[in-house]
C-alpha cells in the first residue's frame, strides 16, 4: 500500500509491519470485519421478523398454524446450532435450484441426482453460472443471512410469545369491554405493551448472535476466524511477508474485537432499558424514580 | 453388506479409540444406515462426557463467583466481574482457539518448579489433548454464564426472608446454608437448566475448532460430518445427529425437571415455579 | 474423404467455438505452498496450479474464474455444482476415482515423507504420534498402519504441531515439507525413507463433465509434448523434480 511496500525483504522492525499489516490478505482480513457487522445488522431484523411471525403463529387459534410455529421454535432449540449452519446452507441451495429446475425445465428426462453429482439445466442453476463474483458472493452471505435469521429467529419467537403473554391480562379484558376485536386489541394493546417484557430476552439474543457469528466460516464465508487461522499460521519464503507461527496474537484481536463489541452493546441496551422503563410500573421504572428523588 | 448387529459391535465403541472398535472407518461406497446411526451414538459418549464434568466443576466454581461478585469487597467483586465479563463476552469458539494456542506454547518437558532440594516436574503433554484442554475451556465458559445466573438469583432472593433469618439470630453461615443457597438454587434453576442444555449443545464445538481428533476419535457431529463428506449426502447423517440431540435435551429437561420439584416441595402448588424451557445462552 | 475431414474440422471448431463462451470454475485451496497458496502482496491465488490451470485454459480455449475453498469440502462442493473443477494438490486414488472423475496427472507420483524435531527416533514411524491433514491420503496412510494419527484441517497447523511437540512427527508431501525444512536451520529433520503415495496429482471433475474432461486432458497432453509443462514443474519445484519423458 505504501511507496515502500515494493520490497519487503529489505525492510525490518516497524517499516516491515507496517508494510505487513497493509498487505492486500490483511485488508481481506479487516474487510472480513466489515463482513461480520453487515451480517449482525441484517440478521437481527430479520429474525425479529421470522421470530414475530413465529409467535404470531404459535399463539394462533387456528391449530395447523400453532403446530407450524411451535414446531418451528421447538426444533430449532433442541438441536444444536452448528448442526443447523452446516445443512441448511447445502438444503436450501438446493432446494432453490431443484424448485427453478421443475419450473423452468419441465422437459428434462433426465435425473437430477446422478449418482453423487447434483445436477440442474444451466437455467435452474443459482447464481447462473456466467454471474460475476460478486453475485456468487452476495448469495453465498445470503444463504448464510438465512441460515442465522432460521435459528435466531426461533428464539426470538419464544421470548416475544413470552412478552405477548406477560402484558396483564386485565389491559386485554378492558380492551374487549371496550368493544375491540381480538386483532385490534392485540394491535392497539398488546403489541405497543410487549417491548418492555421483550427487551431483556432480545437483548440476551443480540448478544449471542454476536458470539455465533465464529461459525460463519462453517458457512463457506471468509469471515474472521477463517483470516486469523489463515494469516496467523507459519509462511516460509515462497511469500512476500515470511514470518513463524503467529496464530495466538491473531487470535487475540479476535477475542478483543468481540470483546469490545460485546461491551458496546451492553452499554446500548442498558440505556435503552432506562429509556423504555421510564415511568413504567415495573421494577426498573421503581428503581429509577427511587434513584432521582 | 454388514449386518447392524456387525457394525454395532464394531462401532459403539470407536470413539474411546482404535482398542474399541474396528481400526478403519467405514468408507466410501461401503456406509451403511446402521454404520451411521451407531458410529455416531458412539460420539455421544465425549458429548456427555465433555457436558456432565464442565456442568460440575462449573457449578462449584460458579457459586464462589456469584458470591464474589455480589460481594461488597472491591478485591473480590472486580476480578469477579472481570471474569464473567471475559468468558460471556467472547465467542466460545474463539475461547477454544485462543486457548489451545496458549497451552500448546507451555514447555513440551513439563514444568520445572525448583523446590529447594528436587526440582518437581508436572507433565504438560496432558493439557492440549481434547479430553482436557476443551473441557478445560468448556468449564471456564459454563462458570460465568452459571455464576451471571446465580448473581442475578441471589439479587432476587426476597428481602424479607433474609430479615427474618436476621430476626431469628442466624449465624452468617446457617443463614447461608438454610436460607440464602436453597432460594438462590431455587430461583436460579429453570435458568441453570437452560445453561446445561446450552452446555450440551457447546460440546459440538470441541472437535470443529482448535482441537485435533487422534486415532479419529470424536464426538457425534465429528462423525456425522465424515460420513456427510464421504457419502456425499448431508441428508442423513445431520438428521440422525440432531435427533440424538434432541432425544439428550429431553433428558436433560427431565433430570433438571426432578430437581426442580425437589427445591420448590415446599411451596403451595400455586407458587411453585415451573421448569419452562426458555433458553436465552448459545455460545 | 475431403468432405468427412471438412466437417470434422468445422464440428471441432464449433465446439471449441462453443466452449469460449464457456465459464470454468476451478477450486483451490490456497493454502498448500508451492501448489497453490494466497499470495500476500496480491491478495490473488498463487502457485504451480494456477500458472498450470490459467496456460491449460488458454490452450482449451475456455475462460476461467478460480474459487477458493476449504480443503474438508472441496469435493462435496463439486459434486453439488459451486465450481467446475479441483486442482488443489489432490492425488488420484481409486476410492476419490468412485466419487469424481481425473484428467491424466500433471505432476507425477510423488513421496511423501516424515519430518520430525532433530534428534526423534526412528521407531515414531511405527509406534509414535504422527499428525497429517484431514482427508488426504497420507492421513489415510497413517491410520492403517500402526502409529496414532493426529488429524488438523489445514497443513500449516500439522507442521505446527510438530515445532510445539504435540505429536512426533508429520506426514505430508514432501514437496510441501521441503520449504519448511530448508528454513528451519537444521531444528526440523525428515526421518526414514520417501513413501511414494497415489497416483499423481490431476485435475478433478464430476464425472457427468465428460467433454471439459476431455478438453483439459487434450490440453494437458499438448503441455507435456511440447515441454512447457516440464518447464512449469521445475520453476516451482525445483531441479530435483521428477519430469515427464
Amino acid at each position: 500500500m505504501f511507496a515502500f511496500c515494493t520490497d519487503p525483504s529489505t525492510l525490518s522492525g516497524w517499516w516491515w509491519f507496517a508494510c505487513y499489516l497493509t498487505s492486500a490478505t490483511h485488508l481481506d482480513f479487516y474487510w472480513s470485519f466489515g463482513v461480520v457487522l453487515l451480517l449482525l445488522a441484517l440478521a437481527a431484523p430479520l429474525s425479529l421478523a421470522l421470530g414475530m411471525g413465529g409467535a404470531l403463529a404459535a399463539r394462533s387459534r387456528f391449530w395447523p398454524l400453532a403446530l407450524v410455529g411451535r414446531g418451528y421454535v421447538n426444533a430449532v432449540r433442541g438441536v444444536p446450532d452448528v448442526i443447523f449452519f452446516l445443512f441448511v446452507p447445502i438444503a436450501l441451495d438446493q432446494l432453490i435450484e431443484v424448485t427453478f429446475h421443475y419450473t423452468m425445465c419441465p422437459d428434462w428426462t433426465a435425473e437430477i441426482w446422478q449418482g453423487n453429482d447434483f445436477r440442474v439445466c444451466d437455467e435452474a442453476k443459482t447464481p447462473a453460472p456466467g454471474a460475476p463474483v460478486w453475485v456468487r458472493q452476495t448469495y453465498g452471505f445470503v444463504l448464510a443471512l438465512i441460515a442465522f435469521a432460521l435459528v435466531f429467529g426461533a428464539f426470538v419467537a419464544n421470548t416475544l410469545r413470552g412478552a405477548m403473554e406477560a402484558v396483564p391480562a386485565a389491559q386485554i379484558e378492558t380492551a374487549e369491554s371496550f368493544g375491540m376485536t381480538r386483532a385490534q386489541a392485540f394491535r392497539r394493546i398488546v403489541l405497543p405493551q410487549m417491548w418492555i417484557y421483550a427487551l431483556p430476552g432480545l437483548s440476551n439474543l443480540w448478544m449471542i448472535l454476536t458470539k455465533a457469528t465464529p461459525l460463519l466460516f462453517l458457512l463457506g464465508i471468509q469471515d474472521i476466524v477463517y483470516w486469523a487461522r489463515e494469516l496467523g499460521g507459519q509462511k516460509t519464503e515462497l511469500y512476500t511477508y515470511p514470518h513463524p507461527d503467529w496464530r495466538l496474537w491473531y487470535f487475540l484481536v479476535v477475542l478483543c474485537f468481540y470483546l469490545l463489541l460485546t461491551w458496546v452493546s451492553q452499554r446500548f441496551f442498558d440505556r435503552l432499558m432506562e429509556r423504555v422503563n421510564l415511568g413504567q410500573a415495573t421494577a426498573g421504572g421503581e428503581a429509577q424514580r427511587r434513584a432521582a428523588g | 453388506m454388514r449386518t447392524c448387529a456387525e457394525s454395532f459391535d464394531s462401532l459403539i465403541l470407536r470413539s474411546l479409540g482404535r482398542d474399541f472398535g474396528q481400526v478403519q472407518l467405514p468408507r466410501g461406497l461401503d456406509i451403511t444406515l446402521c454404520d451411521q446411526v451407531f458410529l455416531i451414538a458412539s460420539g455421544l459418549i465425549w458429548n456427555v462426557y465433555f457436558a456432565t464434568l464442565a456442568l460440575l466443576a462449573g457449578f462449584l466454581v460458579a457459586v464462589g463467583l456469584a458470591l464474589a461478585k455480589g460481594s461488597a469487597r472491591p478485591a473480590l467483586r472486580k476480578p469477579a466481574e472481570a471474569y464473567i465479563f471475559i468468558f460471556r463476552g467472547s465467542p466460545l469458539f474463539v475461547q477454544f482457539f485462543f486457548v489451545y494456542e496458549a497451552l500448546v506454547l507451555l514447555p513440551r518437558e513439563g514444568l520445572v518448579i525448583p523446590l529447594g532440594l528436587i526440582d518437581l516436574t508436572l507433565d504438560t503433554q496432558w493439557t492440549t489433548r481434547a479430553w482436557a484442554g476443551a473441557l478445560f475451556v468448556l468449564f471456564l465458559n459454563t462458570s460465568a454464564y452459571s455464576a451471571e445466573i446465580f448473581h442475578g438469583a441471589l439479587k432476587a432472593i426476597p428481602k424479607g426472608d433474609i430479615e427474618a433469618a436476621d430476626a431469628y439470630g442466624l449465624s452468617g453461615a446457617q443463614k447461608f446454608r438454610r436460607i440464602t443457597w436453597p432460594t438462590m438454587l431455587r430461583l436460579a434453576w429453570p435458568s441453570y437448566t437452560n445453561e446445561a442444555i446450552f452446555l450440551l449443545h457447546a460440546t459440538t464445538l470441541v472437535f470443529f475448532s482448535a482441537f485435533p481428533t487422534r486415532q479419529q476419535m470424536g464426538d457425534a457431529l465429528y462423525y456425522a460430518r465424515y460420513f456427510a463428506d464421504q457419502t456425499f449426502n448431508p441428508f442423513i447423517a445431520y438428521p440422525i445427529v440432531a435427533a440424538y440431540f434432541v432425544l439428550l435435551t429431553l433428558v436433560v429437561i427431565g433430570l433438571f425437571g426432578l430437581i426442580n420439584r425437589r427445591l420448590n416441595r415446599h411451596l403451595p402448588r400455586a407458587a411453585r415455579a415451573r421448569l419452562r424451557f426458555r433458553p436465552q445462552y448459545i455460545r | 474423404m475431403k468432405k468427412l475431414l471438412l466437417s470434422a474440422a468445422a464440428l471441432a471448431l464449433m465446439a471449441s467455438g462453443a466452449m469460449a463462451q464457456q465459464v470454468v470454475r476451478i477450486a483451490s485451496e490456497g493454502a498448500y505452498p508451492p501448489y497453490n497458496f494466497i499470495n500476500d502482496a496480491t491478495g490473488e491465488l498463487d502457485g504451480f496450479e494456477r500458472a498450470l490451470g490459467d496456460e491449460l485454459c488458454r490452450r482449451a480455449n475456455l475462460t476461467c474464474e478460480w474459487v477458493i475453498n476449504d480443503w474438508d469440502s472441496i469435493i462435496p462442493n463439486l459434486v453439488a455444482g459451486n465450481y467446475d473443477a479441483i486442482m488443489a494438490g489432490m492425488s488420484i486414488t481409486e476410492a476419490r476415482a468412485e466419487i469424481i472423475s481425473f484428467t491424466q496427472n500433471y505432476i507425477l507420483p510423488e513421496n511423501s515423507a516424515y519430518m520430525a524435531l532433530e534428534g526423534t527416533a526412528m521407531d515414531v514411524i511405527t509406534s509414535g504420534v504422527i499428525s497429517a491433514q484431514s482427508n488426504t491420503i497420507q492421513a489415510g496412510y497413517i491410520a492403517d498402519s500402526t502409529a496414532t494419527l493426529v488429524e488438523f484441517a489445514t497443513p500449516d497447523e500439522t507442521i505446527a504441531a510438530v515445532r510445539n511437540g504435540e505429536v512426533d512427527a508429520v506426514f505430508a508431501d514432501q514437496s510441501y515439507l521441503e520449504p519448511f525444512q530448508a528454513e528451519s536451520g537444521g531444528q526440523l529433520v525428515f526421518l526414514g525413507d520417501p513413501i511414494p503415495l497415489g497416483g499423481g496429482v490431476g485435475m478433478g471433475l464430476r464425472q457427468s463433465d465428460v467433454a471439459l474432461r476431455e478438453a483439459f486432458d487434450a490440453a494437458i497432453a499438448s503441455m507435456k509434448a511440447d515441454g512447457s509443462l516440464n518447464a512449469l514443474l521445475t520453476e516451482w519445484f525445483g531441479e530435483d523434480q521428477p519430469l515427464y519423458e
